[in-house]
């Protein structure tokens, strides 16, 4: 459901974007986005909620593409770079420990805006 | 037509609302008021935990509640009952609360009362484990709570919520004898998720875990004026 919301959030920074190039004169082909893995986002939810929302808008012929970003911890004992499992408590499987540092995953973002002019 | 071109903007999603819980936060700073965002599943106890907690905590310090809520006012009604100044925020089909309705209900606290007076602002979040995590609303902290009830295995299922949380709230814990639950598992899988929450124990029925409790809430309060 928080998929609508943060649909809702992506159209309003795309709405943001498009004022600044001047958006009568530009068509949006794909907006790419970075989902990271250790988020609350379904990425096929998340592109049939926008699919949905921008029907008949000036968004309706654009395309998301999603690029997953993994889930990947630190270990704090020994530094060792790790993916976390909850199969085992997101623990690195080096020292046993607990997951302290989060490198990436938890990425949400507008990475780039492919679009033409008309 | 020419030809495509790429913009790089790497600018997170959810920026709109980052953009507008920043605008909040500066808001509860200039007024000096301490705010903390109160999430759990729904029934964990969110209200029955503000009830006890504000009959005393509102004798040492001026508190205000956000009561988010998708349909009812009834838990604003409860509090209310406190003489405490509460704004009810109803989401409607939303399942969280977000910057926008926060920055809403403040408007709304601020016709009621003026927040320069007020110390502690406490936002119930609408109860579910998923979406409150990942919208910020403008809080100094977030505590999420964790009835036993729901099972030791809750901060792997949904850790992106504790992963999030300041201090994490053990609750119902006079149920313990009753029940077939292992505490220190549920204690090792949050100390898994988040190493760093701070953790208590507490029950509305014996009221144990409440000094603790409503010590935290003190002292980040005394921390946060001082700072």
């Amino acid at each position: 459901m928080h998929e609508v919301d943060m649909t809702k959030c992506l159209i309003l920074s795309m709405e943001e974007w498009a004022e600044k190039k001047n958006k009568k004169k530009i068509v949006v082909e794909k907006i790419n986005l970075k989902i990271g893995e250790f988020t609350c986002v379904e990425p096929i939810s998340l592109i049939n909620t926008f699919n949905a929302a921008v029907l008949g808008s000036w968004l309706d012929s654009s395309e998301i593409t999603i690029e997953t970003i993994p889930f990947e911890g630190k270990c704090s004992k020994c530094n060792r770079l790790y993916f976390p499992k909850k199969e085992n408590g997101y623990k690195s499987p080096c020292c046993n420990f607990n997951l302290e540092e989060i490198i990436s995953g938890r990425e949400l973002k507008i990475a780039s805006i492919d679009f033409k002019e008309k | 037509m020419h030809l495509p071109i790429s913009d790089k903007i790497e600018l997170n999603i959810l920026h709109q609302n980052s953009h507008q819980a920043e605008k909040n936060k500066v808001k509860f700073n200039n007024y000096n008021l301490l705010c903390l965002n109160i999430m759990s599943s729904p029934g964990a106890g969110k209200t029955r935990l503000l009830e006890i907690t504000l009959e005393d905590l509102s004798k040492k310090f001026h508190s205000a509640v956000l009561e988010g809520d998708m349909t009812t006012n009834l838990d604003a009604a409860r509090l209310e009952k406190l003489n405490i100044p509460v704004v009810p925020i109803t989401t409607g089909r939303a399942c969280h609360l977000d910057a926008n309705m926060v920055s809403g209900g403040l408007k709304l606290l601020e016709k009621k009362i003026n927040p320069d007076l007020l110390d502690i602002l406490l936002v119930e979040n609408v109860g579910n484990l998923v979406c409150p995590a990942e919208f910020e609303i403008g809080e100094h902290f977030k505590v999420a709570l964790l009835s036993i009830t729901e099972g030791e295995d809750k901060p792997l299922k949904y850790p992106i919520m504790f992963r999030e949380a300041d201090l994490i709230l053990i609750t119902k814990v006079d149920l313990l004898p009753h029940l077939n639950f292992d505490i220190n598992e549920l204690k090792s899988n949050i100390a898994s998720t988040n190493p760093k929450a701070d953790v208590i124990e507490i029950s509305s029925i014996t009221k144990s875990g409440f000094d603790l409790w409503k010590n935290w809430i003190s002292k980040m309060i005394l921390k946060f004026k001082n700072n």
